[in-house]
């Protein structure tokens, strides 16, 4: 290919939008709320000193993991950087592990010795959570390599934010990727941060989707506050990489709504963007438009709501009723056998 | 004088060498406009202007060999990696072009760098925001690696650091920060406030690279220390009763070995502290040296407290971190003999 194809997902998502079922719209919603309601009470169990060093809420960009996830097969794999608790949940993640994994207890999912940007789940797919900006793209990259040499039809769907778009490695697993053709979606979720640093302020080139242009790699700008959106792109994006065409590349458009971490304190952007994104663009208000036009009632909603709201009391109970590790597991897992 | 936390030392060191050497510039991730995650480099973009105080990409390889290149041509970069776990990526620039340049082109060429970092733990950052790679950078010839322990140095040191013409690594101990830290988390959290050596100069000064500092003197065994441990060492010795004699190595390359030669050949008994994991740590190299030219005055083994061998953990923060209860277990068993 010698230009990178570049389409507008808007009203790609648009023509589509008939054909949205009332099940697809509950059950995005219901994993949508289910992240903004655990990354609330992360949130909360932070400020009460329950969780401790970093954490990365995911809030305001649920669509994004949601909507990916809908484009997924069993045997997939999902890899990201550290703000990794909204993708663990949308890949099935019992978010009681996920919680304890925050709080530091052997029931969390590394057994409380990763903590929020170190989780990982094999049956889930789902191959961490990393600490280091821009690593999981060259590891991501990998495990593509790995589904093309055993000809699994399996995707790898690796995600970084605008920020490590400017790793250098990145630029390595692109011509790899392409010049392997591994079934490889990259995601890059510009939320238009990286920690105190805009988008603008770190990078020659804004247009994330046309970062792999140099290599043949298509790309696309996605609306990623539309779950939709989202779930259209992602299924064009999987089927290209599926079909052995090689890498896509899909930039998100979206916005993350807290500090980077617990302790940001937010002095390069004013309240007022923030609050113009959330009363314009949060993906859970459209989601919900979405589903009164429907005629969903209002308390098939509420319902909704209600479990959601008991599995995270049950995953906040769990995070402070699991003991801590037992001392001896500091030596475990180092090499194969303490 | 003025009473100073080490952020502000260090900012205040910035301040004055960018102001009096027009070949000084900094950068890094969220140094310029936002003032640094750790808010060192605070204002100093709104005073000094965009080209001398400025926001690169998340790039660190690409930040730190672009900081070789300008200290090749006669500038003085000085990088902010913000944490020393992310020097990594830009360990090969380091090692094969910054730490060897003046070797390989026969003293014709070399590279003024400084890279600051803020490094180690306490602070629950588990395996990727608080480790203590000191020894992998005094592992590599032609590297200085230094690291202060209290504001006055944190100023005296970096202004020396930046004015050296070699490489410079200047590892910041995170946890010290805003207050010095005595390794015991159950109590209130102290600040720099009212502490001798949080009296800051305002001016221009030095703390010379390779002079250790004797933090507390004493005649029955010799502690070596740097960074956070020195206040953790400080507490633990004051717990132990001992008459112990502390040593702040300040930079362990170049490393004062006559300082601690001497004390040693005194006390006839020593205790190596550090926070990074002991195998191949750099209390190994502490150790031998010592052995080497004090064997025939030591009177115990030398002991080595330090993190334990394993990746950094999220959950048993205060378990790896080794805090009073061990030196002073250490510090015992080094009386024992
Ligand atoms: C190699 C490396 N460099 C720097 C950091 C520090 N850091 C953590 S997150 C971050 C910003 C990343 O921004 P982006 O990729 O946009 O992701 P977002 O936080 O917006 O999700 C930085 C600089 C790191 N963790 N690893
Ligand atoms: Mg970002």
């Amino acid at each position: 290919m010698a230009r990178a194809a570049q389409k507008d997902s808007k009203t790609e998502s648009g023509k589509k939008l008939s054909n949205v079922s009332k099940d697809d719209l509950l059950k995005y919603y219901r994993e949508m709320v289910l992240i903004r309601r655990f990354e609330e009470r992360a949130g909360q169990l932070y400020g009460m000193g329950l969780i401790g060093g970093f954490c990365h809420l995911y809030i305001g960009q649920e669509a994004v993991a949601v909507g990916m996830y809908a484009a997924a097969e069993k045997g997939d794999q999902v890899i990201t950087g550290y703000r990794d608790h909204g993708h663990m949940l949308a890949a099935g993640m019992d978010p009681r592990e996920v919680m304890a994994e925050l709080t530091g207890r052997i029931g969390g999912s590394s057994k409380g010795k990763g903590g929020s940007m170190h989780m990982f789940d094999i049956e889930a797919g789902f191959f961490g959570g990393h600490g280091i900006v821009g690593a999981q793209v060259s590891l991501g990259t990998g495990l593509a390599f790995a589904d093309f040499y055993r000809q699994n039809g399996n995707v790898s769907f690796t995600y970084f934010g605008d920020g490590a778009a400017n790793q250098g490695q990145v630029y390595e697993s692109f011509n790899m990727a392409q010049l392997w053709k591994l079934p490889v979606v990259y995601v890059i979720e510009n939320n238009e941060y990286a920690m105190g640093t805009s988008l603008a302020r770190a990078s020659a080139t804004v247009n994330l989707s046309q970062r792999g242009a140099s290599f043949g790699i298509p790309g696309e700008t996605v609306d990623g506050m539309d779950v939709f959106a989202v779930k259209d792109a992602a299924e064009r994006a999987a089927e290209h990489a599926r079909s052995g065409k090689g890498p896509y590349i899909l930039e998100m458009k979206t916005y993350r709504y807290r500090g980077h971490s617990m302790s940001d304190p937010a002095k390069y952007r004013s309240k007022d963007e923030v609050d113009e994104v959330k009363a314009t663009r949060d993906p859970i208000d459209h989601i919900k438009t979405m589903l009164q036009q429907a005629g969903v009632a209002e308390d098939e909603i509420k319902t909704i709501d209600n479990q959601v709201k008991a599995i995270v009391l049950e995953a906040v109970d769990f995070a402070q009723t699991s003991p801590e590790p037992d001392p001896s597991e500091l030596y475990t897992d180092v090499y194969l056998e303490a | 004088m003025a009473s100073m936390n080490m952020i502000q030392a260090l900012n205040n060191a910035l301040d004055i060498t960018l102001a009096s050497d027009p070949d000084t510039l900094i950068f890094g991730e969220d140094v310029g406009y936002f003032g640094g995650v750790f808010r060192v480099t605070d204002k100093l973009q709104e005073k000094h202007g965009l080209t001398r105080c400025f926001d690169a990409p998340i790039s660190e390889g690409g930040i730190i060999a672009a900081a070789i290149g300008m200290g090749a041509y006669g500038l003085r970069p000085v990088v902010e990696i913000q944490f020393a776990d992310y020097i990594l990526p830009a360990y090969d620039q380091l090692v094969s072009e910054a730490a060897r340049l003046r070797y390989r082109s026969g003293g014709e060429f070399w590279a003024p760098l400084t890279v600051r970092s803020p490094y180690g733990g306490g602070i629950f950052g588990g395996q990727t925001h608080s480790q203590s790679p000191e020894a992998i950078f005094a592992h590599i010839t032609g590297l200085k690696t230094v690291i202060p322990s209290n504001p006055y140095d944190a100023k005296g040191l970096l202004i020396a650091a930046i004015e050296c013409d070699d490489p410079v690594v200047f590892l910041e101990p995170k946890r010290i920060y805003n207050g010095p830290f005595d390794g015991r988390p159950d109590q209130a959290m102290k600040t720099w406030a009212g502490h001798k050596d949080a009296e800051v100069p305002e001016g221009h000064y030095t703390v010379p690279l390779g002079k250790a500092a004797i933090t507390r003197p004493g005649s029955e065994v010799t502690v070596l220390a740097y960074g956070t441990m020195v206040h953790v060492a400080l507490s633990a010795i004051e717990e132990s009763g001992l008459d112990a004699e502390l040593i702040d190595l300040r930079s362990i390359v170049p490393l004062d070995i006559d300082t601690i030669v001497a004390s040693v050949k005194k006390t006839g008994r020593c205790v190596i502290v550090h926070e990074a994991s002991r195998f191949s740590g750099f209390g190994a190299e502490l150790s031998a040296l010592i052995q080497e030219r004090c064997f025939y005055h030591l009177k115990a083994p030398i002991g080595r407290v330090c993190g334990w061998d394993t990746p950094y953990p999220h959950a048993f923060e205060w378990d790896y971190f080794p805090g009073p209860a061990r030196i002073i277990r250490a510090l015992n068993s080094a009386m024992e003999n």
